[in-house]
């Protein structure tokens, strides 16, 4: 082994598996020995209850939306700041920061006031017929809110080190502007994308301070799993959260383990 | 990944509860009252009225701090390891939680009056001024130009309350339980939010404007008339309601460890006098003393019919198991048909 200027192998990974292991797998053993207090039949029907399936539908499909809308208005916004320069550019760039600072229930409450059908938007929004609380849509868009970021600063680096000679030489050969954005620049960005997409889902799928505020809670409809989670421990059911805790967390880790297989995937299809 | 972060908070929360330590005389004694989400502004006058009767009365200093929150979250942070030394919680069934696991000894329910609660409320609507669609009954609640607001009954104790109160407008004037089961699948037809606590339903009818009746405490109600100042909103008190009595309980295990028990049990007596009845009157609740409430009967009127838990379900542990557990009574109303 070379030599290398941080410490040594055996401290730096004996650190990262104590720091893991204290703050992120004793909490994960101790949920999976929660709900193990479950027979096997019990903890299906916690799982996969009516109620809770609609939750997971509601908390997955929002998620995924939310993160597919950021993956396209976020490569923009990141393509604007990265290649343009205009007057308040700072101010822009620092804005993007703004749902990863603001407590998410500040968020959602005020996103509540505006578009109740007596807010500022929503008396507008009424007349056409249009509700944007207490409804899936809702959920949809507070979630895009809370995970913007995600894809932003996930690109922004990427196009920076991209440069422009790639660019220049493929309009130089003769490429259309579509053709040198398929062929050219997509498959360099597309990694980074992906993992931006992923973060934003993970994110999203985790929402729960904005999303109460505006959702309506109302089960079967608009309830998000969090708040089946909730419901659970009202009920001193602490087995049954924590079985649903244990599926939330299982289904994130493989929609996750997806997106990061295709994320490697591109990029190895690329060179 | 949710359990974790709510332990962790509560925790935390938990923590910054606890009493600080009294530095400057060794003497001073101090409480922790954990309570439900409402009484907010009723504990922090009646501890202020407290210490001072109990300094006068024994000579001894004391502070009582208050903690609030959602009456169930906050037996959980008891069972927790959050010490409380009295808990005064809005359903039994979460006192019963810590009888249970043994923090409270049997019995406690007898241990002071009125099933040891110093102070009842009842489940009232509160609609908009004038009442213009005229709701007076249980029954006009599910009419299809009703649109309710009432809290998620999984999440919230209040709401809990509002669906009992709900239930037995029909169960004890008459009704099948099979009624009371298409009663309350048509009014949860008219409710467009089930926010997760009480407070948040009232910030949804009073500020948000949405709905045309808010299911409430007696009390809330009063409070949010006070506080819009009574030109939007006004209380109806319908043809039949439920009686609830929060209870309060000396926490066993935490008054003998920490030798605080005759203190606590000072606090709960204190809450039955007639100091502390009128302070209960003054922010909404209806006091145990006839005579006080009584002379409050222009804000807290008599009521036409009143049912009890007992009456309607037996008690608070057999309602939530029959109604609010999983796969209850509330899960069959939102099951697809």
């Amino acid at each position: 082994m070379r030599r290398r200027n941080i410490p040594g192998f055996k401290t730096t990974m004996g650190a990262t598996l104590a720091w893991l292991g204290l703050l992120v797998l004793i909490p994960l053993a101790r949920l999976v020995t929660t709900s193990s207090g479950l027979s096997g039949s019990e903890f299906w029907k916690a799982v996969w209850s009516p109620q809770a399936v609609a939750a997971y539908e509601l908390t997955f499909g929002a998620a995924l939306l939310a993160a597919v809308a950021n993956g396209a208005i976020g490569l923009l916004i990141a393509w604007v700041l990265v290649r343009y320069q205009f007057p308040g550019k700072n101010v822009v760039n620092s804005l993007i920061d703004i749902p990863f600072a603001l407590p998410t229930a500040v968020a959602g409450l005020t996103y509540g006031s505006l578009y109740a059908p007596k807010g500022w938007i929503g008396r507008f929004l009424t007349p056409l017929g249009i509700e944007a609380v207490h409804n899936r849509l809702a959920v949809v868009i507070v979630l895009t809110f809370v995970s913007l970021p995600f894809v932003v600063r996930a690109l922004q680096p990427v196009l920076e080190d991209l440069g422009t000679e790639s660019e220049e030489a493929a309009h130089s050969l003769g490429a259309t502007r579509w053709q040198t954005f398929r062929h050219v620049l997509f498959p360099s960005i597309l990694p980074a994308l992906l993992t931006g997409i992923a973060l934003a889902f993970a994110r999203a799928v985790g929402e729960y301070g904005s999303v109460v505020f505006v959702s309506g809670n109302i089960p079967m409809k608009t309830q998000i799993a969090p708040v089946v989670i909730m419901g659970h421990l009202e009920a001193f059911e602490f087995d049954q959260a924590s079985a649903i805790a244990l599926a939330l967390l299982v289904a994130s880790f493989a929609i996750n383990g997806g997106i990061n297989f295709l994320s490697r995937w591109s990029r190895r299809h690329e060179q | 990944m949710k359990l974790i972060g709510i332990a962790v908070v509560a925790l935390i929360a938990g923590s910054l509860l606890l009493p600080a330590p009294a530095p400057q005389e060794k003497k001073e004694v101090s409480l922790t009252n954990v309570s439900y989400d409402p009484t907010r502004e009723l504990y922090k006058e009646i501890t202020e009225k407290f210490s001072r009767a109990y300094q006068a009365k024994t000579g001894q200093a004391i502070v009582v701090n208050n903690s609030h929150g959602g009456s169930g979250a906050q037996a959980r942070s008891v069972l927790g390891g959050l010490k409380a030394d009295l808990v005064t919680l809005a359903l039994a069934s979460d006192i019963e939680i810590l009888e249970a696991r043994g923090f409270i000894k049997a019995g406690w329910q007898d241990r002071f009056p009125g099933n040891s609660s110093p102070y009842t409320s009842a489940i009232v609507f509160l609609v908009r001024k004038g009442n213009p669609k005229g709701f007076k009954a249980w029954s006009d609640l599910a009419r299809p130009d009703a649109s309710v607001i009432t809290p998620n009954p999984k999440t919230s104790g209040g709401a809990r309350w509002n669906f009992m109160a709900a239930w037995g407008s029909v169960t004890q004037n008459g009704g099948t339980e099979a009624q009371a089961i298409d009663f309350l699948r048509k009014l949860f037809e008219r409710v467009p939010v089930l926010d997760t606590g009480a407070r948040g339903s009232t910030t949804t009818f009073v500020q948000k404007k949405i709905g045309d009746v808010l299911i409430s405490w007696e009390n809330e109600a009063l409070l949010a008339l006070k506080e819009e100042g009574g030109d939007q909103v006004e209380i109806v008190y319908p043809d039949s309601t439920i009686l609830a009595e929060p209870p309060v309980a000396v926490v066993d295990r935490v008054v003998d460890q920490r030798g605080t028990r005759a203190a606590a049990e000072e606090f709960v007596r204190f809450l039955y006098t007639d100091e502390a009845q009128e302070v209960i009157a003054k922010w909404g609740y209806r006091p145990r003393n006839a005579e006080i409430l009584a002379r409050h009967q222009n804000a807290l009127p008599p009521f036409k019919k009143l049912f009890t838990i007992k009456e309607v379900a037996g008690s608070w542990t057999e309602a939530q198991k029959k109604y609010f557990s999983s796969g209850g009574i509330f899960d069959q109303i939102y099951q697809p048909r």
